[in-house]
Parts: C-alpha cells; structure tokens; sequence
C-alpha cells in the first residue's frame, strides 16, 4: 500500500496535467477566493460579537464577570476536538463543502439563538455551537483550498485564504464600533449585524461556493481493485510521510506560548500600559494579514516544512525581544512584527503541508490532525508556561522556553528536505 | 440550479440580509431615541434640593432621558423625590466631600474620576476595561478602582482584574494591589493568576478586598503600609465592612457546584462566625453597601426589562427573617452619604 503513496497525489483537474502543460497561474484560483471571502464574512460575524460580548453579557445581560469568564473558557477548548470529526467526515463523503458548510451553518445559528439567550446557561449553549461549527468546518474548508491549488501555489493559495479571513478578523471588532456609534446601546444591533454577515457568508459558500472533491472528479484515479472508492482508514493517518510532521508540529508546538502571554509579559515590565492591551492583538493581525501571502509564495519556492520551521526561530526571536526591556516601545513593536510573521509562516503552511503528506482520501483528516496536534501541544504549552512564569518570574521563563525553542528548531531543521521532498 | 440562477439567489439572499439588518439597526435607533426622549416616571426633586442632606447616592437606570446619570433620594425618603445630577457613571461611590466615577465614553474608553461636591471633574484616570466596583474611605481620603482587564477570546487565563488605590486628590498611588505580598492560610504565596477586586476602606491604612487565585476566592485584609494582603476567610466575594467596623458582609455562591448562584452572607470579625440568612436574595452581583449597622442595601437587574435595575435592603441583624424589600426602585450602585 505505502508503495503508491510515493505518486503524488492527484489535487485539482491540472494537477494530473505534466507540469510544462499547465498554464502558469498569475491569479489565484476563484474557488480559493471564494472561500476566502467565506472566511472573512464569518470572522467579520464573529469577531464583532467576540467584541462586545464582555459588555453585552456583564453590563446588558446582568452576569457576573466571573461569569463571562466561563463562557470565554468555553472558546477555548471544544473545536480542537470536533475538528477530526470535521475531517474524517469529509473524507468519508467526500463532499467537504457540504459538510463545511453544515459547520458554517450552526455558527450562524449560533448567532441567531444569542438573539434570544438570557441567562448564563444559554449564552454558554450557545458559544458552544458557535465552537462546534467552527470544529467542523475548518478542516473541510482547508481540503477544498488544498484540492483547488496547483500544488506548487499552495503556499500561496493558504495565504490569500489566510489574508481574507485576518481581515474579516480585524473588521469584525469596526463593525461593532460602527454600529455602537450609529446607535448608541445597540448592542443587539451589533448582535443582528452579526447575524447578516453570517447568512450571507452561508450563501456565497453554499449557492457560489466551488463543490470541490477530494478524490479528483469522479474519484475513478483512486478507485481500487473492487471498484469500491477507499476509505478513509486510522492507518492513513499514521502515514509514514505524515508522521515526522505531526512530531514537528508537536515539539514546536509544546514551546509555543499564547501570544496573550507575550502581551502580559511586557505589560509586567511597564513596555506597555493596560489601556492599549486590546490593541496588541489587532498590531499582530496586522501584520499577519500583510504578511501572508509573501510569505506563502516563499514557502512555495524555499519548501513548506523549511518556513514553518523558521517561522518558530522567529517565534524564539520574538520571546527574546519580548523580555528585552529598554527602549520598551521597540520590543513592543519587534515583538508584534514578529508575532504576525510567526503567525505568517505557520498557519496557512501547516495545512498546506499536511495535505499534502496523507493519501488523497484522508486528505482532510490529515490536515485536521495536524491542527489538532498543534492546538493541544499550545495548550499543554499554556498551562506549562504558566507554572514556569510562577516559579522563575516572566523574564527567565521566557529566556527558558526561547532556548527549548531554539533547541527544538535546530532537531526540526533535520527533518525538512525530507518532509518538502515528501510533500512535493 | 444554474450558475446565473444561484448568482441570482446570492444577491437575493445579501440584499435581504442589508435591508434586514439596517431596518432593524434603524427601528432600534428609533426607539432608543424615543426611550431616551421620555422624561422619567419617578417624582423629582429640584435639582441639588438634597445636595446637602443624608442622602443615598446611586446610578439611575429608568428607561429615560435621565438613564445612566447619577441622582439621590433623602436617606429618610427613599422611595420620595429623586434629585438627578448631569454626570454619567456605570459605578459611582459618594462621600459627602464627592465621589469617584467609573464610565464607560464609546466601546473602549473607560475612566476613573474623581468628582467634587458640586459634580465637577478634578481629576481622571484611564482603565483597562469594563468598570467593575469603586469604594471611597468614609472619610474620604482614599478611592479605589477596580476593572476588568479586557482581554480578548485568545487569551487562555479567563478574565483578569485590575485594582488599583489611590489617595483621593492625588498624591499618593499605590498601583495595582496584585503586586502586594500575598499571605494565604499563613503562607506567603505568589501565584501568577491572582486576582483582587472589591475594595472596601477599614480606616487608616487598612482594607479588605477579595483575591481569588486557583478557582477559590478568599477575603483578605489589606494594609496599604506595609504592601500586604492576609487572608481572613475563604469563599467570600466583594466585602463591605459595617459602619461599626465589626461585620463584613459579602457574596457567596449558595449552590457550589454546577452553576454559580450569589447569596449574600455576612461574618462576624470577632468571633468568626459566619451567618447566611435564609430568606437571602438570589443571583445578586454587587458589591454590597450598608445603609446601617444592622441592614445591607445592594443593586439587583430586574429580569424582564435589560439594562433597568433596583436597589433593595435586607436586615441582617441577628434573629431577622425578612425577605429582602425594594429600597430604590430604577436604581444601581447606591452609597449612603449620611452627613
């Protein structure tokens, strides 16, 4: 079986094209664009409720902050998991944009039922099925840019994907200053916006959005002896080309602390005053969304694996200057550069690679469990850093986690001609 | 479907969502307009009419063009004549020589002030965040703020507060009181998750405040010489100390467990013996404030109408069991200014 894996798997209609056949593609794909500006309707939907929800539910719903803390704990954990199920049930149908599109679904329900949320109990409910679609969606979605690319665009394809949906981030929290400024105490003006921006999202994806298949048109190139499509299998998952990616992702994702802790850490040394702590978070954005596309393209011709590894060397660079602490507004400024091309030179390219490393028929489940194993290994990295900072104090805990880093960087920088080559 | 007609559908689908949305955005503008147009319900006062008498002080939340602003009732009075100010505040404590001000200008500008006894801003500091709780010493020499540092939905240590005190006036600044010593059960610990909120003044230097670290909250002493907080109980949320400096009353979750529901109970410092009365509200989310020695009065949002809120009263002297009774009707954050 490994056997045939060597071929690499066939992605779009050009991908089975030789190479010199193909015409050179200045644009990107419209089915990449169109689910960019998916992305960016959501996040615009989501991002500008994400903004007043601590006033909406302590100031207009009358529950305690102790209370909003709960439901943001809520945000954290639950899609990491759904996300597999995401992928595997993309794979097994292999209709990854209806399937998307269920989770697209539910968030936008989400929004609706918030409408109508009072108590403590619902408004968790419901930033729970808001998580869940988001689970489910994503890793779908990424098999569809994946399959829509001409491989050697990829890095490309992932960072116009990447570019849209940072905007849609970086907008949602405008919409709801707008909308608070036309109508003062609109918070549920907000809410309804919110909720437009979500359906119309639902729409594009669902009414122009491309149905992309993972097995190729008709699924015949990979249809086995039998005549049966194949299945989707755990083993798939455990594929020799994917693995070393998973145990990359995972080493360099145990010493990635939360950007959130990057912020605290130069507010604790005065590099910044609480005030402008929202603000570290849009700088990050950014420069991200600058940032993606160049930075895909160049991980299209220096290889996927070599920039994903050097973006955590950039991540080591940004600890550094986070705890350097005069002139303090140069660390602040190095410190979101560098976050965002961190952000740059990950996101996009780990989706873009671990597509690339699995069988075509568990092409989603193999980009949802390198998502997954990067989503726990930061959270086991979160709660780490945050007994480290106890013990040593902020300064010699980021100087630690840098040189585990840096370390983990230079075992990583082994692997990647192998993990490019396998890839290609 | 054909591609010009899902094309077709699309546009259908966007336009009614736009129109949608700003027809509703227009019709909730209308009607906030109109809410605010409308003159309150309550009986007024002429304006500064109770400026000088035993009063209590809060936030007016009446559906009107008085909401959000800070109005008095005469402490003999309470439900009679209200006396509305032109100043807005989320949270306001008064003291007879003015009171401090935590607002909210826009999405992101939150503000401390400090407003004399004639409403006029003397000074202003920014926060972090939502506005949280503010206390003034009974004699009026030191003001503290706590609000909620807003964070975002990426950062992974669920919300955080900052508490800062300061000398009313300025002058002196002791920043914020999770850099004190923190002493735990007799154990000098440093947990980087600590949070303290809900100062109340014991006179001099000292205060108390809650700290919660681990997912527990404990009531802790405070003494702003020194630099330290100490613990004095455990479970105990947002104190208020009595007139008569013998009692703390605070918030505990009555039902541990699955949710969260506040009651109110009160400890007696002396002995340490801790004291819920039984016919106690549910689900309130204040700080506390005591009207006299033997009575708790505390803001509670009323469940059908959002945004509108009362302050109600609640006898805690020993063998009472009253059900709490509305004090202020459209009210929030009342203090008790009683020279």
């Amino acid at each position: 079986m490994y056997l045939s894996l060597r071929d690499r798997p066939p992605a779009g209609p050009d991908a089975r094209l030789p190479r010199d056949a193909r015409p050179a593609p200045r644009r990107v794909g419209r089915a990449v664009v169109v689910l960019g500006m998916v992305s960016l309707l959501t996040d615009v939907s989501s991002e500008s409720v994400a903004a007043i929800l601590p006033l909406y539910v302590t100031g207009v719903l009358g529950l305690s902050a102790m209370a909003y803390g709960f439901v943001d704990g809520l945000h954290q954990g639950l899609s990491a998991l759904v996300r597999l199920a995401g992928g595997w049930l993309a794979d097994r149908t292999d209709r990854p944009k209806w399937v998307a599109l269920a989770g697209y679904l539910l968030s936008a329900l989400a929004r609706l039922l918030l409408l109508f949320a009072a108590g403590l109990g619902s408004v968790a409910s419901v930033v729970a099925v808001d998580r869940l679609g988001k689970g489910i969606r994503t890793a779908p979605r990424d098999a569809m840019i994946s399959a829509s690319a001409p491989p050697e665009h990829l890095g490309r394809a992932f960072g116009v994907h990447r570019m849209l949906d940072t905007l849609g981030a970086a907008l949602g929290p405008l919409v709801a200053f707008g909308v608070l400024w036309a109508v003062p105490g609109g918070h549920r003006v907000v809410l309804v916006v919110s909720l437009a921006f979500a359906v119309v999202g639902v729409a594009l994806l669902g009414l122009l959005g491309p149905d992309v298949r993972l097995r190729g048109p008709d699924g015949a190139a990979d249809r086995e002896a039998d005549g049966d499509p194949p299945r989707v299998r755990l083993r798939d998952l455990a594929d020799r080309r994917l693995r070393p990616l998973l145990l990359v992702a995972a080493g360099l994702g145990v010493l990635t602390v939360g950007d959130g802790f990057l912020y605290l850490a130069l507010l604790e040394q005065g590099g910044i005053a609480a005030v402008w702590f929202p603000l570290m978070y849009v700088g990050t954005n950014v420069v991200y969304l600058l940032l993606a596309v160049p930075v895909g393209r160049l991980s299209d011709r220096v290889g996927r694996a070599r920039v994903l590894v050097a973006g955590h060397a950039v991540l080591a660079v940004a600890y550094l200057c986070a705890t350097a602490v005069e002139p303090a507004a140069v660390a602040v400024v190095a410190t979101l550069l560098l976050l965002g091309l961190f952000y740059a030179a990950t996101d996009g390219v780990t989706a873009a690679l671990a597509g690339r490393l699995v069988p075509v028929q568990a092409r989603a489940s193999g980009i949802a469990a390198a998502q997954t194993v990067v989503a726990l290994a930061r959270m086991a990295a979160s709660f780490g850093f945050g007994f480290l900072w106890l013990t040593l104090g902020v300064r010699t805990a980021l100087l630690v986690v840098a040189a585990g880093l840096a370390v983990a960087v230079l075992a990583a920088a082994t692997r990647v001609r192998r993990l490019d080559e396998a890839a290609a | 479907m054909s591609p010009r007609g899902r094309l077709t559908a699309f546009v259908a689908v966007t336009v009614v969502a736009v129109v949608a949305a700003t027809a509703y955005g227009l019709r909730e503008r209308d009607r906030v307009d109109e809410q605010r147009a409308r003159e309150p319900a309550v009986s007024r006062a002429a304006a500064g009419s109770l400026a000088r008498l035993p009063r209590i002080v809060f936030r007016h939340t009446g559906l009107d063009n008085r909401y959000g602003t800070v109005a008095m009732v005469a402490l003999d009075d309470p439900r009679g004549a209200r006396d509305f100010t032109d100043v807005q505040c989320d949270r306001v404590a008064a003291w007879s020589g003015g009171a401090s001000c935590l607002t909210t200008a826009g999405l992101t500008g939150f503000e401390a002030q400090e407003l004399d006894a004639d409403w006029q801003v003397q000074r202003s500091h920014p926060l972090p965040g939502v506005p949280s709780r503010t206390r003034v010493s009974p004699d009026g020499s030191l003001v503290a703020t706590t609000s909620f540092v807003t964070g975002h939905s990426y950062l992974a240590t669920g919300f955080s507060t900052e508490t800062v005190v300061r000398e009313w006036g300025g002058g002196r600044d002791w920043g914020n009181l999770e850099q004190f010593d923190l002493v735990l059960d007799g154990r000098a610990v440093s947990p980087v998750d600590r949070n303290v909120w809900g100062v109340t003044f014991a006179g001099g230097d000292r205060f108390y405040a809650t700290v919660a670290t681990g997912g527990a909250t404990w009531l802790v002493e405070g003494d702003l010489g020194d630099r330290t907080l100490t613990s004095v109980a455990r479970d105990a949320e947002c104190p208020a100390l009595s007139p008569d400096g013998s009692r703390v009353a605070f918030k505990v979750d009555t039902d541990p467990g699955s949710g969260t529901t506040w009651g109110l109970a009160v400890l007696d410092l002396a002995t340490g013996a801790r004291h819920e009365p039984s016919r106690g509200p549910r689900g309130v989310d204040d700080q506390v404030t005591w009207l006299d020695d033997d009575t708790l009065i505390y803001g509670l949002p009323r469940a059908d109408q959002p945004g509108v809120s009362d302050v109600w009263s609640l006898d805690v002297s020993p063998g009472a069991s009253r059900a709490p009774s509305l004090l202020v009707e459209e009210a929030w954050s009342p203090s008790v200014v009683d020279r």
